[in-house]
C-alpha cells in the first residue's frame, strides 16, 4: 500500500542524507521533491503546495540532534504533519440507536455494493449487531440480484423491491421492516451517481431526508485523482456526510485522494477496503496510514525512540572516542544495549527504510544480542578497553568463559573492528541507520 | 477552424455535451489564467502548470508540456497570450496518438477481414467494462453486425446477470455459464458458438481485478490463449478500460494490463463527470496506445469514438 509515494519520498530523502544541518538550501531541493512524490501520488495540487509549505517552514526552525540525520528529522516532520492532516485519532462508526441508519453514497463504480456487504459482515460479526441491507441501487442493471448474493454470502437479509423505481420509498419501508423485525444497523446501498447529476443529487437527498441516517457514508475509489476534492466536496455540500470510506486499497495507488480529502471537507476516514472478499476491509488508522504513507514513517518511531534513548551529552561523548579511534568493548556494549532497550529488535531493524521489506521473513531473534554480551563479559576490563589486544590464548579464554567457540569470538571481534571502521568514517555524521543494517548481521 | 471544419455540426455537439465539464472548467480556468496579460510570462506558465495539473495530467506530462512551451517562448521572445491556445492545442496534440484502427470519421467501425472479430475487455474493478461493453454491442448492432457477448466475469457477484440484462436489452446474443464458472471455458464457448453461428464481432467480459494481483493477471494470459485454440489470432482487439477520474495509477495499471495481455485498445469512462480524464495524455504519450473510445453516460448511447483532435480541440474551444 502506497509503496511509490514512500519511494519517492525515500528518494527525496536520500538528497538530503550526508548534510549536516537543514538549510534553505537543502531543504528547498527536498521540499521540491516531497511535492513531486505527492502530486504523482495524487494529493491535490493545492493540498500539496500548502503541506510542503507547512513542512519547509518547520524544518528551517528546527535544530539538528547530533543522533539524527537532517534526512530522519524531515522524515519525521513530514510525517508528523501528514498525520495531522489526515486526522487526529480513529473515529468510530456510530452505533447508539436502533435501528442505526447507514446510508452509503459515491460514484459510479467506487465499490458501494461490495462495501455495503463488508460493513454489514463487520457489524454482525465484529459488533454483535442483526443488520439489514435495503438495495437502493435501482439503475444499474444486476444491482439488486449483486447485493441478494452478498447478502446471501453473509447470512444478513437484504430488502428490496424490483418493481419500486421510487428509492425514498424503498428506504423508508426497508426501515419500516427493520423496526419490525428487530435489526439493529440498516444499511442502504444507493446507485453509483455524479455530483453533477442534479436529478441523482436530489433523489439521495430525498432519501437522506426521508430515514435521516445517523451516519452517511461517502465511498471513495483510492485510486481516484485530482477531482477527489470537488467530489468529496460537493457530496459533501449536499449530504454533509459523517466519514469517508477508502475502497481498493489492496492495489498499488499511491493514494493521495486520502489525502485531499480529509483537507478538504474535514471529515474523517473511517474504513479502508482491502480487497474484493467480504472480509477485506479495516477501520482507520490515520497514524497509521501516514506512517505507511510514508513506507519510511516507521523511522520516525526509530528517530523518537532515539530521542528519548539518546543522552546528548553521552552522544557527544561517544563520537569524540570514535573519531579519535578510541571506539572500545564497552561501548560497543552500551550501545548494544541502548538499542535493545529501544525495543523489539525485528521491529527495529524493519524500521529501517529499504530494509523492512527485504527482511520481512527473515528470522531475528530478539537475543541475537545475548551471545555477543556474554563474550565481551567474559573479557577483562583491559580487553575492552585495548581491543587490539586480543590475542590467541587470550580468545581461547574468552570462548571458553563464555561458553561459545572460539569462531564465535573471532567472529565477533571482526565485525566490530568493522564497526568501528564504519564509524570512524561516518565521523560526526554518525549514521544510527548504518549502524543498525549492520548489526542485523551480528547474529 | 481547420480541424473543427472535418466534423459535422450534429456529432461537434454531442461531442461538446459530453465533454461539456471538461472543457468548461478547464477553458475558464486557462482564460483566467491569461487575463490581462498581453504576454506569456512566468506567472501565466505556473497558472498553466496548476490547471494541467489538476486536469489529472500529471507533472512528468505537464513539464514536457511546459517546457515545449517555454521553447517557444524563448525562441520567439515574446508569445502573445492570444496564441497560447493554438500552442497548447498543438503540444498537446503531438503528444497523442490517433487510432489507426478507426477512421476519422468517428464511426464505429471494425476490421471486416477477420471474422469473428474478438474483442477481450480488461480493467480494474468498477471501471465501466460491462457497461462499455453494452454500449459497444448496441453501436455494432446499429451498424449493422451479428455481435454476441461472452460472460467471462464469472466472480463478481451478479455479474453474468449484469451483461445478460445488456444484451436483452440491446437484442445481442450471449454465452454465459452461470457464476464461478472457469473464465476461460466460457470464453472459448463463446468463441465456438460466434464461429458456428457465423456472428461478426464477440466481446468478451472480464471480471474487473487490480494489476498487482498477479495470479488475476495470468488468468487473463490463460484466457487470451484458450480462445486462440478456437481463432487463432484471436482476441484482436484487447480494450482495457480506464476510468476518467482515475488519477495517476491510471498509468501503473496500463503497464501492467499490456505487460500481461497486449492491450491495444483503450477506453475512458465516466468523462461526463468532473474529471477531466487529463490522464489520456501522459498515457498515450507513454504507451503509444491509442484510445478508441470516450464513456460520456449511463445509457447505451452514451459511448464515443475518441479522437485526439476533438478531444483536443473540445478543451481549449473558445
Ligand atoms: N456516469 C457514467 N457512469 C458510467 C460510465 N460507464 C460506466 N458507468 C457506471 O459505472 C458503474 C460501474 O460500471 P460497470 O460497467 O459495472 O463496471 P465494471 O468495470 O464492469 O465493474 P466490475 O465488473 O465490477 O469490475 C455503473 O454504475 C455504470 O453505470 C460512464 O461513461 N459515465
Ligand atoms: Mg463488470
Amino acid at each position: 500500500m502506497f509503496d511509490s509515494l514512500s519511494d519517492k519520498i525515500e528518494r527525496a530523502f536520500k538528497l538530503l542524507k550526508g548534510q549536516g544541518k537543514i538549510t534553505e538550501v537543502n531543504v528547498s531541493e527536498t521540499v521540491k521533491e516531497i511535492r513531486k512524490a505527492l502530486l504523482d501520488a495524487d494529493v491535490n495540487y493545492k493540498v500539496a503546495k500548502q503541506f510542503t509549505d507547512t513542512v519547509k517552514e518547520k524544518a528551517l526552525g528546527q535544530n539538528v540532534l547530533t543522533a539524527i540525520s537532517p534526512g530522519q528529522l524531515l522524515t519525521k516532520i513530514t510525517r508528523d504533519e501528514l498525520a495531522l492532516l489526515m486526522g487526529g485519532a480513529s473515529v468510530d462508526i456510530k452505533l447508539s440507536s436502533s435501528p442505526t441508519v447507514i446510508l452509503m453514497s459515491g460514484l459510479q463504480g467506487s465499490g458501494k455494493t461490495t462495501f455495503s456487504g463488508k460493513l454489514a459482515s463487520y457489524l454482525k460479526n465484529k459488533r454483535g449487531k442483526k443488520p439489514l441491507l435495503i438495495a437502493c441501487d435501482l439503475y444499474r442493471p444486476a444491482a439488486i440480484d449483486q447485493l441478494h448474493v452478498l447478502g446471501e454470502q453473509i447470512g444478513v437479509e437484504v430488502f428490496s423491491d424490483r418493481e419500486s423505481k421510487d428509492a425514498v420509498s424503498i428506504a423508508k419501508r426497508g426501515v419500516q421492516q427493520a423496526k419490525e423485525n428487530g435489526n439493529s444497523v440498516v444499511i442502504i446501498d444507493t446507485a453509483g451517481r455524479l455530483a453533477v447529476d442534479e436529478v441523482m443529487m436530489n433523489e439521495i437527498e430525498a432519501v437522506k431526508k426521508a430515514v435521516d441516517p445517523d451516519e452517511i457514508l461517502f465511498v471513495v475509489d483510492a485510486m481516484t485523482g485530482q477531482d477527489a476534492v470537488n467530489t468529496a466536496k460537493a457530496f459533501n455540500e449536499r449530504l454533509n456526510f459523517d466519514g469517508v470510506v477508502l475502497t481498493k486499497l489492496d492495489g498499488d495507488t499511491r493514494g493521495g485522494a486520502a489525502l485531499s480529502i480529509k483537507s478538504v471537507v474535514n471529515k474523517p476516514i473511517k474504513f479502508v477496503g482491502t480487497g474484493e472478499k467480504m472480509e477485506a476491509m479495516d477501520v482507520f488508522h490515520p497514524e497509521r496510514m501516514a506512517d505507511r504513507i510514508l513506507g519510511m514513517g516507521d523511522v520516525v518511531t526509530l528517530v523518537e525512540r532515539a530521542q528519548e534513548q539518546f543522552n546528548v551529552e553521552d552522544a557527544r561523548k561517544l563520537q569524540k572516542k570514535i573519531a579519535k579511534n578510541q571506539f572500545d568493548f564497552n561501548d560497543f556494549v552500551a550501545q548494544l544495549q541502548q538499542i535493545k532497550k529501544m525495543g523489539n529488535m525485528k521491529d527495529l531493524v524493519s524500521m529501517i527504510p529499504g530494509v523492512g521489506k527485504a527482511i520481512k521473513d527473515v528470522d531475528i531473534k530478539d537475543d541475537a544480542f545475548n551471545g555477543i554480551e556474554a563474550i565481551v563479559a567474559s573479557m577483562t576490563p583491559y580487553e575492552r578497553e585495548h581491543p587490539e589486544s586480543l590475542n590467541g590464548s587470550r580468545r581461547q579464554r574468552i570462548a571458553k568463559g563464555s561458553g561459545t567457540s572460539v569462531t564465535d569470538v573471532n567472529k565477533l571481534i571482526k565485525q566490530f573492528d568493522e564497526t568501528r571502521k564504519m564509524m570512524r568514517m561516518m565521523g560526526d555524521k554518525k549514521n544510527m541507520m548504518k549502524m543498525m543494517s549492520q548489526m542485523k548481521n551480528m547474529r | 477552424m481547420g480541424i473543427l471544419s472535418i466534423f459535422s455540426k450534429d456529432k461537434k455537439e454531442k461531442l461538446d455535451k459530453g465533454l461539456f465539464v471538461t472543457k468548461q472548467t478547464f477553458f475558464s480556468r486557462l482564460a483566467k489564467a491569461i487575463t490581462g496579460k498581453a504576454t506569456v510570462d512566468h506567472e501565466v506558465l505556473a497558472n498553466l502548470e496548476e490547471i494541467l495539473i489538476t486536469s489529472d495530467v500529471g507533472v512528468d506530462t505537464t513539464m514536457k508540456i511546459i517546457d515545449r512551451i517555454q521553447k517557444r517562448v524563448e525562441q520567439q521572445r515574446k508569445v502573445e497570450t492570444a496564441e497560447l491556445n493554438k500552442i497548447l492545442r498543438e503540444e498537446i496534440s503531438s503528444l497523442m496518438v490517433q487510432s489507426d484502427v478507426t477512421d476519422q470519421s468517428g464511426e464505429f467501425t471494425f476490421p471486416q477481414n477477420k471474422k469473428p472479430y474478438v474483442i477481450m475487455v480488461v480493467g480494474v474493478n468498477g471501471v465501466g467494462k460491462t457497461t462499455t461493453i453494452g454500449k459497444l454491442a448496441y453501436q455494432f448492432k446499429k451498424a449493422g453486425a451479428s455481435v454476441m457477448l461472452g460472460a467471462a466475469d464469472t466472480f463478481r457477484a451478479a455479474a453474468v446477470d449484469q451483461l445478460t440484462i445488456w444484451s436483452e436489452r440491446i437484442g445481442v446474443q450471449i454465452v454465459s455459464q452461470g457464476m464461478n464458472a472457469d473464465p476461460a471455458s466460457v470464453a472459448f464457448d463463446t468463441l465456438k458458438s460466434a464461429v458456428s453461428k457465423d456472428s461478426d464481432v464477440v466481446i468478451i467480459d472480464t471480471a474487473g481485478r487490480l494489476h498487482n494481483k498477479v495470479n488475476l493477471m495470468n488468468e487473463l494470459s490463460k484466457i487470451k490463449k484458450v480462445m486462440q485454440k478456437v481463432v487463432p489470432d484471436a482476441p484482436h482487439e484487447i480494450l482495457l478500460v480506464l476510468d476518467g477520474s482515475t488519477g495517476q495509477n491510471a498509468i501503473e495499471q496500463c503497464k501492467q494490463f499490456t505487460a500481461a495481455t497486449d492491450v491495444n485498445a483503450l477506453a475512458i469512462t465516466k468523462l461526463d463527470g468532473t474529471a477531466k480524464g487529463g490522464v489520456v495524455i501522459g498515457i498515450s504519450d507513454q504507451f503509444k496506445i491509442p484510445v478508441k473510445y470516450i464513456g460520456v453516460g449511463e445509457k447505451m448511447e452514451d459511448l464515443q469514438v475518441f479522437n485526439k483532435h476533438e478531444f483536443v480541440d473540445s478543451l481549449f474551444k473558445q
